[in-house]
């Protein structure tokens, strides 16, 4: 009798034990997609594809370019194009859609979304089994193109969650600091290898002195903003990591109220209060007021160095508002310049699950077709993006592309360049952040905590320890932080909890116990067990 | 022995069982709601309530200064995540409520002429004055306001202090939008498709200068008759446009209706 209880008990362990991780590991029940042993081409498919761009016609055009090779290549797939300028817009979109079971086929997004997306049942695709497949994987036999080859590993490794690939990188870039540089020697400054955050305070705050007429000395204008942040939520989270400060843990937890972040924004509110720091949301395009000589300091993405500089092929400004300087594009600003880091972000492209596995499988074959090296190069060479494949990377059409930085102010823009190069040159420095359900929220909500911080300080608002702390408070109830789940099982999970060390503790000592008794009652009553019965 | 076998095991599921109760009580483990999108981006700093201001008294508050107005819808973008962007105008003066936070039930009261008094903050943006992370209560009465004939004045420099106006212009001619000849782009360089949704972008001459204005689409998207009109718009074409006095870096006028001549 005792024996049937410790067995039930026993049993009640594992059950307890598997409670949780099935259930709540978003994506769990879709760990691979089987794919079709060949692809039906007497079947006419129309696939949809939700691309998104920089609001730039060129990349519209390398898209445009992509579907008319692939429909050539695979004529019974039509591939039905609906352009986005906005990720936001995709998302909701993308959400709504998944509700009336109207996702696209393939869709351009980031990670972040994507684990929301995996929250409704069967939504994306998992894309390991096709990545492994031999006809048509990465260079399969079955493709009627030259596969992309090898995708940079560690691009790949940032469309996984727990484990399961749910996206294919696309394009990449990470974010840049453009400076003007003469306004930087024109204040007594000396530029840095490596910019500290130190540094472009230091320079920012001198940059605010004034001449009689209220003109500002270094640029003789009455508009100054020497640094403005285009992204605050890369901001907050590349500053939070460049300090080994917490934000989130791949298990969900956030953790992106903490002493460094107060730290981060007491120091922001310091330099909006003098004027020498502001933000996209606040002020406009960093780009606008650097080209117009009222900025020194613009951070933006790599992706948007085409309209940075005097001589930018894009503008947003007239032309008599431009002034003339020389501009650098740098990393961003480091706490530890010997240990740089800086986001790695870009597009990335999922699946959306249908009905029939070969229109799956049509959706899958356009995907990887957008990573063929004319795809890859041809959209790289738009913005200050690196292409995802190593093929593309290491080709010879790239490198030559790359190497003549400066021919002209158009394809070869020297600042667009020299942005794709950075990323280049420190994809070892680059991380993303944990991506979970509710990642994206906690991404706008690490911007808003600046944005919300800068606002109150112009709006004369309470911005000491108990000011910050509401501001914390508010952002946290209007991007539902506090309803994040923890996933347990997902990713690094960090040290045990208590319970578990009790529970894993007397598992080990009830197995010693069990052992100690069978040896005990083996050597005392040899067969006592089969009598006992 | 089998005793205290029991005994341990019993505490261990104790243990694992109390871990579980632990999670579900915990604030975190809440589970998020499946496809749902996230929270809207209502203001965090909210305006105080001040007492209501003319719009001559608006225009001179600074940047950044509590504002609370008086005034009267005259149209609006499309609601979206708890947010509308609203133009309104009263006889005194015209105003550009950018985001302002607003349910989809009470966007459905904002109709052309609806009397309001909106709380926010004046902001400038790239030009454009405005009051942002901005509230508002609807009041009894309605208005109207006439378009501002702004013909043969869009190159003076005192236009910008009918920013936000409604407006018209006549007798503007079409000129190409682009090197190509195009006579409207879709978005500024012609990056968007038809079936988008995307802002049209086209060029107006009124004989002095060249200037550009804009079908935004979430004001006026696809399928209404402007968006229509003005894809169907030639270089050439004589035409007569009604908008608001929007501003971006200048006047980028957002255009309600388009007559061709």
């Amino acid at each position: 009798m005792k024996k049937t209880i410790a067995l039930l008990l026993a049993a009640l362990l594992l059950l307890t034990g598997c409670h949780g991780t099935l259930a709540e590991n978003a994506g769990s029940s879709q760990l691979d997609y089987p794919v079709p042993e060949t692809f039906d081409t007497t079947k006419q498919h129309t696939i949809t594809f939700w691309a998104k761009n920089d609001t730039n016609k060129r990349q519209t055009a390398v898209y445009e370019q992509a579907i008319r090779d692939f429909e050539k290549l695979y004529p019974n797939i039509t591939v039905n194009m609906r352009l986005y300028t906005d990720y936001t817009r995709i998302y909701n979109d993308v959400i709504t859609n998944i509700a009336t079971n109207t996702t696209p086929n393939v869709c351009i997004t980031y990670p972040d979304h994507i684990a929301t997306y995996l929250t409704g049942e069967d939504t994306v695709v998992p894309l390991d089994g096709f990545l492994e497949d031999p006809r048509f994987g990465l260079g399969g036999s079955q493709l009627r193109y030259r596969g992309p080859g090898e995708i940079a590993p560690k691009f790949l490794s940032e469309c996984a969650i727990n484990g399961v690939t749910v996206a294919l990188p696309y394009m990449r870039s990470t974010e840049a600091c453009y400076v003007n540089k003469n306004y930087v020697e024109r204040l007594g400054f000396t530029l840095p290898e490596t910019l500290t955050w130190d540094f472009i305070w230091q320079v920012s705050e001198k940059a605010m002195e004034k001449n009689a007429d209220g003109t500002y000395k270094v640029n003789g204008q009455k508009v100054l903003i020497p640094f403005i942040y285009k992204s605050t939520d890369n901001m907050m989270i590349q500053m939070l990591r460049q300090l080994d400060a917490g934000y989130s843990r791949a298990d969900g937890t956030v953790e992106l109220w903490n002493e460094q972040t107060k730290t981060i924004l007491t120091e922001v509110a310091r330099h909006v209060a003098s004027g020498a720091f502001s933000t996209f949301k606040i002020s406009g395009y960093p780009a606008n007021f650097f080209n117009a000589g009222q900025c020194i300091f613009a951070i933006d993405s790599t992706a948007g160095a085409t309209w940075v500089g005097s001589h930018a092929p894009l503008l947003d400004i007239s032309e008599d508002a431009l002034v003339e300087f020389e501009t650098l594009v740098k990393p961003i600003p480091q706490y530890d310049p010997e240990h740089p880091q800086m986001i790695s972000q870009g597009p990335s492209v999922c699946l959306f699950q249908k009905e029939d596995p070969q229109e799956v499988l049509a959706s899958w074959l356009f995907a990887q077709f957008l990573l063929t090296d004319d795809v890859q190069i041809g959209y790289a060479e738009t913005e200050g993006y690196v292409p995802v494949t190593v093929d593309a990377q290491e080709s010879h059409r790239y490198r030559d592309y790359l190497s003549r930085g400066g021919e002209d102010m158009d394809t070869h823009y020297p600042i667009k360049i020299q942005a794709s190069q950075l990323l280049l040159d420190h994809m070892e420095h680059t991380f993303v952040t944990p991506v979970f359900n509710g990642s994206a929220s906690l991404r706008l909500a690490a911007g808003q905590l600046i944005e919300d911080t800068a606002k109150a300080v112009r709006r004369k608002q309470d911005t000491s320890d108990a000011g910050l702390e509401e501001i914390y408070r508010k952002t946290s109830a209007l991007y539902r932080l506090d309803s994040i789940s923890v996933t347990p099982g997902a990713g690094s999970l960090g040290p045990l909890p208590g319970e578990a060390r009790l529970l894993l503790g007397g598992l080990g000592l009830a197995w010693l116990c069990i052992l100690g008794a069978f040896l005990r009652d083996k050597w005392k009553s040899p067969g006592k067990n089969r009598r006992s019965h | 022995m089998k005793k205290i076998i029991a005994l341990l095991l019993a505490i261990a599921m104790l243990a694992a069982f109390a871990g579980c109760g632990n999670k579900a009580e915990a604030p975190a483990a809440t589970t998020e709601a499946p496809t749902e999108a996230p929270a809207t981006t209502a203001p965090a700093t909210e305006a105080p309530e001040a007492d209501c201001m003319t719009y001559e008294e608006y225009i001179a508050a600074d940047v950044d200064t509590p504002v609370c107005i008086e005034t009267y819808v005259q149209a609006h973008q499309s609601w979206w995540d708890n947010k509308i962007t609203v133009y309104a105008q009263s006889k005194d003066g015209a105003y550009f409520l950018y985001n302002m936070e607003c349910s989809e039930e009470q966007a459905a009261l904002l109709t052309e002429g609806t009397h309001i008094r909106v709380n926010g903050f004046k902001a400038e943006w790239e030009g454009e004055v405005e009051i942002m992370d901005a509230t508002f209560e609807i009041l009894e009465g309605t208005y109207v306001a006439p378009a501002l004939d702004i013909t043969g004045t869009l190159a003076a420099k005192n236009l910008i202090d009918s920013q936000n106006q409604k407006i018209a212009v006549r007798d503007l001619e079409v000129v190409a939008a682009d090197d190509k000849g195009a006579s409207f782009l879709y978005n500024w360089d012609g990056s968007g498709q038809a079936g988008d949704n995307c802002d049209l972008y086209f060029k107006v001459s009124d004989g002095t200068g060249t200037y550009t204005f804009t079908v935004e689409s979430y004001l006026c998207g696809e399928g209404t008759d402007v968006y229509n009109t003005v894809t169907g718009l030639k270089v050439g074409d004589k035409i007569d446009v009604e908008g608001f006095l929007y501003w971006y870096n200048g006047m980028q006028p957002h255009v309600t209706s388009v007559t061709v001549k």
